[in-house]
């Protein structure tokens, strides 16, 4: 599937360098003691940008729900419908989330609340874009 | 004209009642809406009758409601719009080649897709009912729950004494919000990639499979709703079903419609439309005397709220909106249960049940939603829910609930007229997570 491909900016160039490197390196929180994502310039929790630091997670999770998209507005993606999108809550803190198509699992297919991994698909030379494959 | 065309005074402190504690609300019963009017409805404007565009609309709705209240323009002194409708126009980068303009005053955007209260001043004028005593001039909402919030907030401060306000959908052809290339920037590149669009409509649907994981239930429990707003749409005279596709839609078109994000389909979305409405709000006091019966503001609240994470949840927005209904009540001095006309947002209808059980409305609570769409929701019944057929009976207004509530609380509804007490309603709009709500009563808070 022929994804968009994220332009990085000065704020979350760490986090797309690091999925380039195939890993999944989120915005944590020291004062708060919370993992952030998607990547913001303050704490979603306590408003501040002093104590934004990065830590690496290990890339499991679980589906919420999975939704098939028919018709999108995406017109990159137009000649993958129907596809999956699915809400992923990562195990280590299932108050961050992610979206997926779940790389592998046809459309329509998608098992309801089951265990993923992180994937990191090459979108162009070098530039990597992160997914969750279903593994359980 | 004394104006300078030019945003006036839009500074009103603290209006958006977003804290929580806040009491009842301080002009609580001291304002009130004493008209309203709205203009003709096209699917879009056809690019040819100038009588037609949103800008002509716009002004048919001002006159409309000028009209319907007994002042004279120039008794007008505070005019408020959404200049941008929050987005849901055309952008240039959706139309591709440029527009080709017309005279004046179409040689621009503004009149066309959108309408600034300079655009609508200087066509009053033209229409031969100018505004000529304006010291409030505000551009600064982006939804008519903001728009009525402000217009009570204002008058209750004495910022202006009669404020008109208009809001409208302008809708020219061409599909809007295309997103092309290959590359995604700012907010979108967390969303984009995986095919997830800006809209409303995905965000929703998730949380929607979330309420019927929790709770049970499919989408296919929500063809009742769908199908009693469609048909409390067809009796409304200007809507645009009972105006261009006069059909009442059954439980198999429900059932076999086209899905655009599964589970949300074509039938569960609202038809954007060209239309513009608009209303007046006075102080209770000079509204005693005047032409139509007033109906009191008791309270508005806005709500702005972030989720942690990429997308809420079904736990994020029940706290939304029961943050929502407990200010909005604490500020009327109302409770559960004293809500007659409730016209909650429906524009997708994958939502509308979130609303509905933080109001709590005819005791309907968390989970409850489909048992209740199950029973008798007719405008005829017992529990007339969405009596205005909402944007999807009467296409995307956004202003639908609000027409209708003050015309149940007028008594002036025909056959959508509700069997019950209509002497307070409560509406409002958007999304759980950024909304304003309104709460009208015909009877004064002893």
């Amino acid at each position: 599937m022929p994804k968009t491909i994220p332009v990085a900016d000065e704020l979350d160039t760490p986090f797309w360098d690091a999925v380039n490197e195939k890993r999944l390196l989120l915005q944590y929180c020291t004062s708060c003691n919370k993992l952030q994502y998607p990547i913001r310039p303050r704490c979603w929790a306590c408003g501040s940008s002093d104590h934004l630091d990065w830590r690496e997670v290990e890339g499991k999770g679980h589906i919420l729900e999975t939704m098939v998209v028919h018709d999108t507005r995406v017109v990159r993606r137009k000649g993958d419908v129907p596809f999956n999108v699915s809400v992923i809550a990562l195990d280590e803190d299932p108050g961050i989330n992610f979206l997926s198509n779940l790389p592998g699992t046809p459309a329509e297919n998608a098992p309801a609340h089951v265990a993923v991994e992180v994937v990191f698909e090459e979108q162009a030379p070098g530039k990597f874009i992160h997914d969750w494959r279903v593994i359980g | 004209m004394a104006t300078d065309l030019k945003t006036i005074n839009p500074k009103t402190e603290g209006w958006p009642r977003l804290k929580d504690g806040l009491g009842l609300w301080e002009h609580r019963g001291k304002v009130a809406i004493v008209g309203y009017g709205y203009s003709d409805l096209d699917r879009r404007w056809d690019g040819v009758t100038m009588e037609k565009t949103y800008g002509a609309y716009a002004i048919e709705a001002l006159q409309n409601a000028i009209a319907d209240s007994g002042l004279r323009p120039d008794e007008i002194d505070g005019l408020m719009v959404c200049p941008d409708n929050a987005g849901d126009t055309w952008r240039a980068e959706d139309r591709g080649a440029p527009r080709p303009f017309f005279d004046a005053p179409y040689d621009s955007e503004d009149g066309l897709s959108h309408v600034t209260c300079d655009w609508l001043i200087k066509g009053m004028e033209r229409a031969g009912t100018p505004l000529t005593n304006l010291t409030y001039i505000d551009n600064e909402s982006s939804s008519i729950g903001q728009l009525t919030g402000k217009a009570a907030q204002v008058v209750g401060n004495g910022q202006a004494k009669n404020v008109l306000m208009m809001y409208g959908m302008g809708n020219v052809p061409g599909r809007y919000h295309l997103e092309e290339g290959d590359y995604s920037r700012g907010g979108r590149k967390w969303s984009a990639p995986w095919g997830w669009m800006t809209s409303a409509m995905m965000q929703h649907a998730f949380v929607f499979l979330q309420y019927c994981t929790k709770y049970g239930g499919s989408h296919d429990d929500l063809a009742p709703f769908v199908i009693n707003q469609r048909r409390n749409g067809l009796l409304t005279p200007w809507g645009y079903y009972a105006k261009h596709e006069q059909y009442q839609i059954t439980l198999e078109d429900y059932l076999t419609q086209r899905y655009i994000a599964w589970p949300c389909g074509l039938l569960d979305s609202d038809r954007p439309v060209n239309h513009a409405m608009a209303m007046l709000f006075t102080t209770s006091d000079r509204a005693k005397d005047m032409k139509q019966k007033p109906i009191y503001v008791l309270s508005h609240v806005q709500v702005s709220q972030q989720s942690r994470s990429t997308m809420a949840t079904l736990e994020d927005h029940e706290g939304f909106t029961d943050n929502l209904v407990e200010r909005l009540y604490e500020a009327a001095g109302v409770t559960y249960g004293d809500l007659d006309v409730f016209n909650p947002y429906d524009g997708f209808a994958t939502f509308t049940q979130t609303y509905l059980e933080a109001f709590q409305w005819h005791g309907v609570k968390r989970g409850d939603a489909f048992a209740f769409y199950a029973g008798d929701i007719t405008v005829e019944g017992p529990h007339p829910f969405n009596s205005s057929g909402g944007n999807l009976g009467c296409g995307r207004t956004r202003t639908a609930m609000y027409t209708d509530s003050i015309e149940q609380l007028r008594g002036i509804a025909g056959p959508r007229q509700i069997k019950l007490k209509a002497e307070t309603a409560a509406m409002g709009q958007v999304t759980p997570g950024g909304n304003g709500h309104i709460y009208l009563s015909t009877v004064l808070p002893s």
